[in-house]
């Protein structure tokens, strides 16, 4: 028996479509995971800042700490003024942390490991960064280009370069997340089938079985860590980037 | 020290001024090690997050260096389509891509600080004057430093 690793990846359509405009709009189970999120998000924190006790309970203080830690890692990157993001990055933070904390349910969808979800994030901070600095700095805001102290004449490669590494952002912001859950619940769903197949030759291939099982518990363990650091990672990109937006020159 | 006349009849002089500068000195070595032992406080995470296992830094230097390469590739093949000039802008910008691509690495491992911080240290508070403060006179950046901080 053989177990496609690359299964629980597929997207499905949940109901008929809908044409709008000519465009068909699908109503997937990415779709429908995302609502999930939104709906876990909301919940917890309306749920756990409606007692507002001067003391917080166990609901509150994780309220309180996520909180805490988002204004923090805005606030050390880029200073009080940055912390007008705040919203922004907190509703990123959350939305990636709990995707992949979700995603790793068992039956269930990760979000974050479709590329088009993760650059459809990224290229939002992009856009972001980009009007606000425009918008800020004006035509200052190119200085962010031109870096202090290099000689005049290998200036114009320095420029394109810098330039090129900034467009780059995106596409190393959005593919990290993605190859990083990628990559995870592929390996965690191989480990998986080794169970399944070993299993299958008998008394035996149980006891086999039980290496495999060890390495999936395990990896189960790494998952989780590598959800909450992606979110993070995610999160502390998008606080350094604003940090460019917000002060260009250096 | 201050006037090489004098040196010979105010030994005790010239001591106490070499003692004033070497006090002066173990003082701004303090507050370096005070300044680099409260940067890495300022953002614990990140050298958690880099430190915390060697597969996700590796994977974050090489999604950074496979982006620049990828972005410059990408932007030379539509200048060529756009131009006409069909295998030069591809060669150029795959270079300058590549360029960019080992730029990204080196900010995003924390060699080079220069231009935009990609690093995971950023600077708490960037000062105006950050770049060229560094290596004239530290004492002054470190001052204004915790002065911001507060």
């Amino acid at each position: 028996m053989t177990i496609d690793p690359i299964e629980q990846f597929q997207i499905k359509n949940l109901m008929p479509m809908i044409s709008v405009g000519g465009h068909e709009i699908a109503f997937t189970n990415s779709a429908l995971f995302m609502l999930i999120i939104v709906a876990a998000v909301s919940t917890l924190l309306i749920v756990a800042t409606a007692p507002r006790a001067l003391v917080p309970g166990r609901l509150q203080s994780v309220a309180e700490l996520s909180y805490e830690f988002v204004a923090n890692t805005l606030r050390s990157s880029t200073g009080t003024e940055g912390m007008k993001f705040f919203p922004f990055v907190f509703t990123l933070f959350m939305f990636v942390l709990f995707a992949n904390l979700i995603g790793l349910i068992p039956y269930s969808f990760t979000v974050t490991s479709q590329l088009i979800v993760t650059a459809t994030l990224a290229l939002l901070v992009f856009v972001i960064v980009v009007g606000y600095g425009f918008w800020r700095h004006g035509l200052h805001f190119l200085m962010l280009f031109v870096p202090k102290g290099v000689p005049v004449y290998i200036l114009p490669a320095i420029v394109v370069i810098e330039v090129l590494s900034f467009i780059s952002r995106p596409v190393s912001h959005s593919v990290r997340l993605f190859a990083n859950m990628l990559a995870g619940h592929i390996t965690l769903q191989v480990f998986a089938g080794f169970i399944i197949m070993l299993a299958g030759f008998g008394v035996l291939g149980w006891f086999g079985a039980a290496l495999p099982f060890i390495m999936v518990v395990m990896l189960t363990a790494l998952e989780l860590l590598v959800a909450f650091l992606q979110a993070y990672v995610f999160a502390i990109l998008t606080c350094i980037y604003l940090n460019d937006a917000i002060h260009p020159g250096h | 020290m201050s006037d090489g006349a004098r040196e010979n009849g105010d030994r005790d002089n010239l001591k106490t001024d070499e003692a004033a500068l070497s006090a002066r000195l173990q003082r701004l070595g303090e507050r370096l090690a005070r300044d680099h032992a409260g940067r890495p406080s300022d953002g614990p995470g990140e050298d958690r997050a880099t430190t915390a296992s060697g597969y996700a830094r590796g994977f974050r230097l090489s999604s950074e260096l496979v982006a620049g390469v990828v972005v410059g590739a990408g932007l030379g093949w539509l200048i060529d389509r756009w131009l006409g000039i069909s295998p030069w802008g591809l060669i150029v910008f795959l270079l300058l891509g590549f360029a960019a691509g080992v730029l990204n690495v080196m900010r995003s491992a924390g060699v080079v600080t220069g231009g935009a911080p990609d690093d995971g240290n950023p600077p708490p508070y960037p000062p105006p004057g950050a770049g060229e403060g560094k290596s004239m006179n530290p004492p002054p950046r470190a001052g204004a430093g915790r002065e911001g901080e507060k």
